[in-house]
């Protein structure tokens, strides 16, 4: 895990504060993630997750500290991140193809017209093909099931080929069975991509990441995959072992704190 | 019947149907998919306090109702952009407060009273040459911009908070689709009226959103149905001495429920087939 850390430092925030009015959302957030790290950042509902990405991604400013991503502002370097949304906005009945939908990964300020290249169109085929969706991309994203649709949001991440993939609640529309399959797909694109992702859903943490972070307004951070007491009691507020969660939930052991 | 055609304002009505059709297709498909019925409504109705400033200052009317309808639609669009008010409190406050304007304009206008109902439900017989020329720019306009930001008029109707992620001026995008919402408004009402024009703008994108594919083929069916609407419910109000926006509209009105007739008849039969096998 050393040789990770001695890698370029992707994302950097250092003393972030954030409040939403006078109600703190962030406290005192430290974290750096480097080059090829795959993190996972756990944490309750309205624990700051949302926050944390919006302020990555360049779309929030914080109250105090620093943040930036590959070095810089991150609103300079948007065009090299690739993010999937919780997409509870999305308004999937307009007229859309699928590959149209990946094309929009593509748009960018400054960028005109109403036709995309063949080049656009060739990433955009290759991004459908990385997620095995390239046979749907003439179909209305209607017809697709939630896990189909999923790959065509990560698709749509991946097409401008980014430097840093950010994805937000990934797996919260996907079935038991469909969250495993996309686990195994974030593995294998792990090898090649820095990438973070922030869930409520302790499962994540079956997906082969390096690194650990939970956040509810602080934030911690294990450089290994797995929970230390600390972790679990900022995330739930009670000891591993009176939680009922533990008792009953489908998690894995070796990363839950003894 | 033939006959008519020759007549000059039959032609100019022509053209008038003609050249509206392309904005209620172009402008009518971005309003529907991007649910903003309600705010083209306000948008129409607040119009019509521009239609008062013209009447009352001897001003001409298509210019002086396009820039107030600019105006208020601005005005609108700052006060809801970021959802800071409640965006139909807002509409409804502007789409009282034109008409009121209109109206108590129009009491102090002297001279008849005509103009009132032409403006409420619509002139085409009545469009001069000039305003043809008008609408021929403004269609030019607002062609122009919808091909030059289309991929980004798509990604914000999409998903907006993924565009803005992207860097798209998703912002700038909603104040320009308000000023083109406010132009479209004023050519519109001279078809139909304000009291019609929601129908314009959304029944020929309502309809051509169900067999299009993508957003581009959906405004180009959707401006195809609006010329159909309007050169046979202009042929149907010439033939039975009707008024002409209505008209227009009733046939709007009439395709629409055909066809949702039409598509419950063919899904009751196949659920009849599949229950009988």
């Amino acid at each position: 895990m050393s040789e990770m850390q001695n890698r370029e430092k992707i994302i950097q925030l250092q003393g972030v504060n954030f409040f939403y009015g006078n109600n703190p959302v962030l406290e005192g957030v430290d974290l750096e993630v480097s080059r090829g790290e795959f993190i996972a950042v756990l944490g309750p509902n309205g624990g700051g997750k949302t926050t944390l990405i919006k302020l990555i991604l360049g779309l929030l400013y914080p109250n105090s500290g620093k943040v930036s991503i590959f070095g810089r502002e991150p609103k300079r370097v948007v065009h090299r991140i690739g993010y999937l949304p919780q997409h509870i906005e999305i308004k999937e009945d307009i007229p859309v193809t699928v590959l149209e939908i990946v094309l929009m990964g593509l748009v960018r300020s400054g960028k005109f017209g109403w036709f995309y290249s063949n080049k656009d169109r060739e990433l955009a085929f290759n991004a459908l093909e990385k997620v095995e969706m390239k046979k749907y991309s003439n179909c209305n994203i209607t017809s697709l099931s939630g896990g189909q649709k999923q790959r065509v949001y990560i698709a749509r991440a991946l097409v401008s080929n980014p430097d840093l993939l950010v994805l937000d609640e990934p797996t919260s529309n996907i079935d038991p069975q469909g969250k495993f399959c996309f686990y195994e797909f974030l593995t294998s694109l792990s090898n090649s991509e820095t990438i973070l992702v922030v869930s409520h859903d302790l499962s994540i943490t079956s997906a082969g990441i390096d690194s650990l972070g939970c956040l509810n307004k602080k934030l911690l951070y294990n450089p290994e995959p797995k929970l230390t007491q600390e972790m679990f009691e900022l995330l739930y507020g009670v000891h591993r072992h009176t939680c009922p969660i533990t008792r009953h939930g489908p998690y894995p052991e070796f990363i839950l704190p003894t | 019947m033939l006959d008519i055609l020759s007549l000059e304002f039959m032609q100019n009505a022509i053209w008038a149907s003609l050249l509206v059709s392309l904005v209620c297709g172009i402008v009518g498909s971005l309003v529907v998919v991007n649910r903003m019925v309600f705010l083209a409504g306000g948008v129409a109705h607040t119009a019509y306090g521009g239609v008062g400033i013209a009447i009352f200052f001897g001003l001409p009317v298509m210019i002086t109702t396009i820039g107030f309808t600019l105006l208020a639609s601005l005005g609108i669009a700052t006060a809801t952009v970021n959802r800071k008010f409640k965006t139909d409190t807002v509409i409804g406050i502007f789409w009282a407060t034109g008409m009121a304007l209109g109206i108590i304009l129009m009491d102090l206008s002297p001279g008849y009273r005509v103009d009132l109902m032409s403006y409420l439900f619509g002139s085409i017989l009545s469009v001069p040459g000039i305003d043809i020329w008008l609408m021929l720019a403004v269609d030019i306009v607002i062609l122009g911009l919808v091909l030059l930001f289309y991929k980004n008029f798509l990604a914000i109707s999409f998903d907006q908070e993924f565009a803005r992620t992207r860097g798209v001026p998703v912002a700038g995008l909603y104040f320009l689709l308000m000023a083109m919402i406010a132009i479209s408004v004023v050519m519109i009402i001279r078809l139909v009226g304000l009291i019609l024009v929601i129908a314009l703008l959304t029944i020929p994108p309502y309809l051509a959103q169900r067999k299009a594919k993508s957003l581009g083929k959906m405004m180009l069916l959707s401006v195809l149905w609006s010329i159909f609407f309007c050169l046979v419910g202009l042929f149907i109000a010439y033939q039975f001495n009707l008024t002409s926006g209505a008209t227009i509209v009733g046939t709007g009105s009439v395709c629409l429920s055909l066809m949702l007739g039409w598509d419950q008849f063919k899904k009751i039969n196949s659920t009849s087939r599949v229950q009988y096998r």
